[in-house]
Order: C-alpha cells, then sequence, then structure tokens
C-alpha cells in the first residue's frame, strides 16, 4: 500500500508537470514575442493565442506552492527560505509579467507597448531559468543543516550544472511554446514558428546531453533507481528526435505533444531520482529532507487527499472546456483585447 | 533594523498594498455580475455598456490583485520559515484549497469571460462572471479560515513540537471565522459599490452620459447601504466575539489599562501614553462599551495591566500588550470610516430619489471622495487585527520572534524589501493613471473595442 506522503509526492510532481507542461507553452511564447514576432501586431497576436489561459496555467504554480506547503512543511519552509534571492527575482518577474499583459494594449503609445512588451519577455524567460536552477541544485544538494536550514554561498546556487539546467528547461519551454504557436496562428507567422521550431530543435537536444552528462558527475540520477531514471532519460531524448521528425514533416499537433511529453518525461525523472528525499543535503545525507520526515501529519494528509480528488476533476473539467472554447487559431482580426 | 522588524515591515506592507486591491476586485466582480444579469435578463444595451465599463476597470484591478497576491503565497516560508514549520500541517491545507478551489475558478472563467464575448451565449458569459464572484468568495473564506487560526488556534493538537490538524471541520467553523468572514466580504462589497457609485458621481458631475451612470450610482449605493448595514452588525459581533478569545486585543483597541467600571463606557477619544501605561485625556460614552462588548448596559471589561498579569502566570514572562495606539486608533478610524459610508449612501438614496442628484454639486464630489473611505477603513480594520494579536502569530502559541526564519540575512531582506516596494510604487502609479484614463474615456470606447469583432466561426474553413 503506498504511503499517503508518498502519494503526496506523487502529487506534487504531477502539479509541476502540469505546471511546465501548460506555463510551459506560455513562458515559451512570451520569449517568443522579441524571437519571432517582426511588429506590434504580430506581437499582440502571440500575446492573444495565450491571453485567456496564461493566469489559469499559472495556478498551477500556487497550488504547488500550497500543496507543499500543506504536505511538506518542512519542504516549503526550506526551500523558499533558503532560496530567499532567486525567489524575489521570480516574484519579480511574474508580476510583472502579469499586469504587463493586462496594460499592454490600455495605452495607444509605442513607447508604451514596447516598455511592457520587455517585461513580458524578462518575465518569461526567468521563471523557466530560475526554476531550471532552483531544481537541478536541489538535485545536486545543497547546505541544508540539521535544523533543517540552508546557509547557501553564491556557487550552491549558481554553477555550471545549474546553469545548464537552467538553460535546457528555458529551451524547453521555448520550443513548446513556439509549437504551441504552430498551432494556434495562421500564414506567415505560423511559417516562421515551424522554422523557428526546426531550428530550436538542435540546442535543445545538445543541452539536453551536455546536462544529462553533467548529472552523472554531479548528481546521483544514474545509481539512484537506475533501472527507471535510465529507460526515462532515453525516452526523453526520443521524444525530442521524434518531435524533430515531426517538426520536418510540418505535423504540428504531434510535435506539440512530443515536447509536452518530453517535458512531462523530464519532472518524472527528476522526481524519481530525487524520491524519497525532497531536497538533498550536501553537508550528509542524515540531513536530508524526505517524504517522511518533511510532510505533515496523516490526519491532514488524508483529509487534504479526500479534498484534492473531489476537487481535481472539476478543475481539470472546466480548464479543458475553455481551451475548447478557445480552440480557434488567432489572427489580426482577433485582437480585440 | 533587525531582520525581525524587517521581515514585519515587509510582510506588513506587502500585505496592506495587496489588501487595497483584494476587495476591490471582490466587491466589483459582484457589481459587475449584476450589470450584466441586468442586461442580460432586461435585454438593455445601457447595462451592457456599463457592465464592459466597469468590466474594464475590475479587470485592471483584478490583475494587479492577482500578482501582488503570488508573493503572499510564498513569503511564509521565505520570511517565516519557523512559523511555516510550525503550523504547516494546519495552515497549509486552508491555502492549499483556495488555490485548488478559488484560484483556478477565478482565473479560468475570467478569462473565458474577458475573450467569450462572442463566442459564448449570453447565459453562459453571464454564467462565467458570476462563477469569478463566487471564486473570490471562496478564496476569501480559506484565506481567512488559515488567518482565523492565527487568531484563535483550534482544530489541532502540539505533536513533537508542532501543531497538527486533527479536525478540519473545526477549522472550518471556527468561531473566529464565523464572525471575520461575512465582515470582510461586507466591507469588500462596500468597497466595490462605493467605487461604482463614486466613478459614477465624477460622470454625473461632468455632465458625461449622465442617464447611464445614474443607473450604475443608484445600483452602488443601494449595494452600499446594505453592505454598510451588514458590516456594522458583523462588526459587532466581532467585537462581542474578541471578548471571549482576544480579550487584550479589545482592552487595547480600548486603551483600557485598568479594569474599566460598571458598566464600561467608551472612549471616543483619548491621548494614550503606552510608556507610562495610562491616558491623559479620555471623552467617554457612558454604557456603550458594555454593549458592544456584552450586547447588554452592564458589565465590566477588563484591562491590560489584569490581562497581563494573567497571561504572565500562563505563559511565561513577557510583554503581552500589543502596540496600543495603533490599536486605538485604527479601530477608531475603520469604525468611524464606516458611519460615513452608511451615512452618505442614505443621503444619495435619497438625492437620486427625489431627482435631486444633478443639481447637488457638493454631494457628488464628496462622493467621489468616499471611494476612498473603504479601503482606508479595510486597511485600518486589518492592522487593528493583526497588531492587536501582536506579540503572537499564533495566539496563544507561538510568537512573531520565534516565527522568523534564521537563515535569511538582513542583506536579502534590505534587497526584497527595496525591490518590492519599488515594483509595487510603480503598480500603484500605473493602475491609478489607467484608471484615470479609463474612466475619462467613458462607456462608447468599451463597446466599440469588443463589436469591431467578427465571428471566428466563419473563418476556420478558409485556415484548414
Amino acid at each position: 500500500m503506498i504511503e499517503l506522503n508518498e502519494l503526496w509526492f506523487l502529487l506534487v510532481a504531477i502539479l509541476f508537470i502540469g505546471l511546465f507542461f501548460l506555463e510551459g507553452f506560455d513562458f515559451g511564447v512570451g520569449i517568443s514575442t522579441k524571437l519571432l514576432a517582426k511588429n506590434d501586431t504580430e506581437r499582440r497576436i502571440l500575446i492573444n493565442t495565450i491571453g485567456p489561459f496564461w493566469d489559469a496555467n499559472e495556478v498551477w504554480l500556487l497550488t504547488a506552492g500550497g500543496a507543499i506547503f500543506a504536505a511538506f512543511p518542512h519542504w516549503y519552509a526550506t526551500m523558499f527560505s533558503g532560496y530567499y534571492i532567486p525567489f524575489v527575482f521570480v516574484l519579480m518577474a511574474l508580476i510583472g509579467r502579469g499586469v504587463a499583459f493586462e496594460f499592454r494594449g490600455k495605452v495607444d503609445s509605442p513607447k508604451w507597448a514596447k516598455t511592457w512588451d520587455w517585461v513580458i519577455f524578462l518575465g518569461s524567460l526567468l521563471p523557466p531559468f530560475l526554476f531550471g536552477v532552483l531544481f537541478t541544485s536541489i538535485l545536486r544538494g545543497m547546505p541544508i543543516d540539521k535544523n533543517m536550514n540552508i546557509t547557501a554561498s553564491f556557487s550552491d546556487y549558481v554553477n555550471t550544472y545549474s546553469v545548464v539546467g537552467g538553460v535546457t528547461v528555458t529551451l524547453l519551454c521555448l520550443l513548446h511554446g513556439v509549437l504551441f504557436l504552430t498551432l494556434k496562428t495562421v500564414g506567415d507567422l505560423r511559417s516562421r514558428a515551424r522554422a523557428f521550431a526546426s531550428k530550436l530543435i538542435v540546442p535543445v537536444l545538445i543541452s539536453l546531453i551536455i546536462f544529462t552528462v553533467l548529472s552523472y558527475f554531479e548528481t546521483d540520477l544514474f545509481t539512484v533507481r537506475a533501472h527507471i531514471t535510465l529507460p526515462l532519460i532515453l525516452s526523453i531524448i526520443v521524444a525530442y528526435v521524434l518531435a524533430a521528425f515531426f517538426i520536418s514533416k510540418q505535423r504540428d499537433g504531434w510535435s506539440f505533444a512530443m515536447t509536452g511529453l518530453g517535458i512531462a518525461l523530464t519532472i518524472s525523472t527528476l522526481f524519481t531520482a530525487l524520491f524519497p528525499r525532497v531536497m538533498v543535503s550536501s553537508i550528509k545525507n542524515a540531513y536530508d529532507l524526505t517524504v517522511y520526515n518533511a510532510s505533515s501529519g496523516p490526519y491532514s494528509l488524508k483529509v487534504m487527499t479526500i479534498v484534492s480528488c473531489t476537487l481535481l476533476p472539476f478543475v481539470l473539467g472546466y480548464q479543458i472546456w475553455s481551451y475548447y472554447v478557445f480552440r480557434k487559431r488567432v489572427d489580426e482580426k482577433d485582437l480585440t483585447y | 533594523m533587525s531582520v525581525l522588524e524587517l521581515a514585519r515591515l515587509q510582510f506588513g506592507s506587502t500585505t496592506v498594498f495587496h489588501f487595497l486591491f483584494v476587495p476591490l476586485s471582490i466587491g466589483l466582480a459582484f457589481m459587475v455580475a449584476c450589470l450584466e444579469t441586468l442586461y442580460v435578463y432586461r435585454k438593455n444595451e445601457t447595462y451592457k455598456k456599463l457592465t464592459k465599463f466597469f468590466g474594464h476597470l475590475f479587470l485592471i484591478n483584478f490583475a494587479v490583485g492577482v500578482v501582488t497576491g503570488i508573493i503572499q503565497e510564498f513569503q511564509f516560508g521565505m520570511n517565516w520559515s519557523e512559523y511555516s514549520r510550525f503550523v504547516g500541517d494546519v495552515f497549509g491545507a486552508p491555502l492549499a484549497i483556495e488555490a485548488l478551489l478559488a484560484f483556478f475558478m477565478e482565473s479560468t472563467f475570467l478569462g473565458i469571460w474577458i475573450f467569450g464575448w462572442d463566442r459564448l451565449h449570453k447565459k453562459v458569459h453571464l454564467m462565467c462572471i458570476w462563477l469569478v464572484f463566487f471564486g473570490t468568495l471562496m478564496s476569501a473564506f480559506w484565506i481567512l479560515a488559515a488567518n482565523s487560526f492565527m487568531q484563535e488556534p483550534v482544530g489541532f493538537t502540539i505533536n513533537n513540537g508542532r501543531a497538527e490538524m486533527n479536525d478540519f471541520f473545526a477549522l472550518i467553523t471556527n468561531p473566529q471565522l464565523i464572525v471575520e468572514f461575512p465582515h470582510t466580504i461586507a466591507g469588500a462589497l462596500a468597497t466595490g459599490s462605493l467605487f461604482v457609485a463614486g466613478v459614477s458621481a465624477y460622470k454625473i458631475l461632468k455632465k458625461q452620459e449622465t442617464e447611464l451612470f445614474k443607473k450604475a450610482f443608484n445600483l452602488g449605493m443601494i449595494v452600499a447601504l446594505v453592505a454598510g448595514i451588514g458590516i456594522a452588525f458583523s462588526g459587532h459581533s466581532q467585537a462581542k466575539h474578541l471578548m471571549e478569545s482576544q480579550p487584550m486585543k479589545m482592552a487595547a483597541s480600548e486603551g483600557l489599562w485598568e479594569d474599566s467600571g460598571d458598566p464600561a463606557g467608551w472612549m471616543v477619544f483619548g491621548l494614550i501614553d503606552s510608556k507610562n501605561k495610562e491616558n491623559k485625556f479620555e471623552v467617554e460614552v457612558p454604557y456603550l462599551l458594555s454593549y458592544l462588548a456584552y450586547e447588554k448596559f452592564e458589565g465590566k471589561v477588563p484591562g491590560m495591566n489584569t490581562l497581563q498579569a494573567e497571561y504572565e502566570k500562563l505563559y511565561g514572562p513577557g510583554n503581552y500588550v500589543p502596540p496600543v495606539n495603533t490599536t486605538f486608533w485604527s479601530f477608531r478610524i475603520m469604525a468611524g470610516a464606516g458611519m460615513v459610508m452608511i451615512l452618505m449612501s442614505c443621503l444619495g438614496l435619497m438625492y437620486s430619489y427625489r431627482k435631486k442628484l444633478e443639481s447637488k454639486n457638493y454631494f457628488l464630489k464628496a462622493t467621489i471622495f468616499l471611494i476612498s473611505l473603504p479601503f482606508i477603513a479595510n486597511s485600518a480594520g486589518w492592522i487593528m487585527t493583526e497588531v492587536g494579536r501582536q506579540p503572537w502569530t499564533v495566539f496563544g502559541l507561538m510568537t512573531t520572534s520565534a516565527s522568523v526564519s534564521p537563515n535569511v540575512t538582513k542583506g536579502s531582506l534590505i534587497f526584497s524589501l527595496t525591490t518590492f516596494t519599488t515594483m509595487y510604487a510603480i503598480l500603484a502609479a500605473v493602475l491609478v493613471y489607467l484608471f484615470v484614463k479609463e474612466i475619462k474615456k467613458g462607456t462608447d470606447h468599451g463597446v466599440k473595442d469588443y463589436e469591431s469583432n467578427v465571428d471566428p466561426f466563419a473563418r476556420e474553413a478558409s485556415i484548414l
């Protein structure tokens, strides 16, 4: 029988998969506004493709945060206080990005729009990068002391491995977002999105390979549960090779499905390698935070399990409905908001 | 300033700032939903224009409310990690449920509402905004359930030095929550409705689209009056409950050092010297405090000195008196603002009923000023609630000084505080600028904006 705290580890992993699958493409679209759009109209089209969705996608992050707080209070406390400065940057980015979508179109001035465009770009670029840094450094190990507190130096946060991790996650989101655009735009913009995707797939594969190699030296990804992590890593590579194939055949839907699968597998690999740890201590193994020593009591977990299992189907139902309502492609005639 | 003081300053300022937007979002969601209901069921285009006009303002405000709320979700862990470890088992659940139940609902249906004007049946579109409002209510309920635990911890047991939940039902029927939730919601409805009334008053004063905005003005004032009465009653039940749950906060908000006489008089005004624990000057209304505390004209109220001695026996040596002046004055500002709101909405409805509104320039100007009062009252009310709870984060269980993250440095805090303050200042400036711009633009813009939309379904064939 699976224990409740193990189940919650799984649920948190699912929430992060949902987050990176959904918010992943809207981060990617946000980054594309500077890389793909040629003019203001095109930028507005790009923004409108995620207009109805991005806010609900971001709730996956808040829910993941809330779930960690409720199910693993020590994980929540250690991670958020230990990564204080990175989270200040994440918050800055998310705050700026959120209002930029709303404020951008409110004033008819190129300068105004340009300012908010930069906020959207940076606000979409920073979070996936920082989350990449966060998760890779968690897996690599942080100086967690016997009181479960992190007192880290700069190189614990920023090192070759974590930066490669950050870049990789950002590239995965960007490719995913560009492929989302091939599904949501028309004409020239769509063709350019396809061309951009086929260029992007090369750095994506390279960064994934570098990241995998570095993981071998920096973490225990290949030694802990290798019978699961190895096949997972192989399937990540296969997913992206297939994505490359579908991109070249202009099968947009399948390409998008493959990058989505790739993201889901990447998060799964990370969580499989972590389990049962939630944060690795670089000081000594005894100080690791695990699903056992960081979790809430059984009563609280039981309540949360019942509540979540009741609510989640509804949430998924109406989120899917919203994608159904706005299933149409967006072009310049739609720029109403 | 110490790390603790900086952390408190940051939490206080980001929370007060966040809560400027939250009540307006809740209240405006309700007002916009009412306006759209009138449009759909009376088939009156006037209400569609008003829905879109106030809808625009609502969206600008909602965006700022949402993004300033993200900080709230993270900063318990960032700045108050010891607190999070201690209460996470109980406190985390309502936060997680809030995200799952409320945030998803608000954001999904708001997205559909914004972009769905021409894609959905009118009634389905209307349902979306009501679901957004329902989502904001749910959000308020769960976050207040969490807050109520800090005021009056229930449904838990202490295990291995941590608070662990053992009765979820007790947590969501916390007596504190039962009085706090209606009061907060009534305050939010007053905020939204007086905003609508005030903006309408401005347009009437400027003689722009007068007939249309008179309708909005009336609706605003009716809701404001009902909400105002709700505030008064729920506020009273909260004060009564405070006597049982946190008498120290009650005594502080009354500037009561020694036990009161029987019956107890209510101090309207006083000069409080919290160093020497005495009041230099007092203006009292006889009987009133007894009534506020017990709903009868007798009974004495314990003073801070008595309670301090009692708490020292209970919790060990320490200072259990919260900052008295802050608690005392924020209570008076809140209550005073509430009374002015009720009075003004009565006057407004009377003038409107007698068809004298347009000639009452002074009253219209005052109504514009009235927009600010609920914001002042909301902030003052929370300052009283949270400052009055000091020195505790969780009443009787954990002090604020024991709650702070031990590993966050002063430098980090100065950095985050500077960053957030700068960002919030920019946000506030942009928000006010956009509000003024949209209000001046009036309703015509909003409608043209959406109606230039062509049927998106028609093009489908040409794409594939």
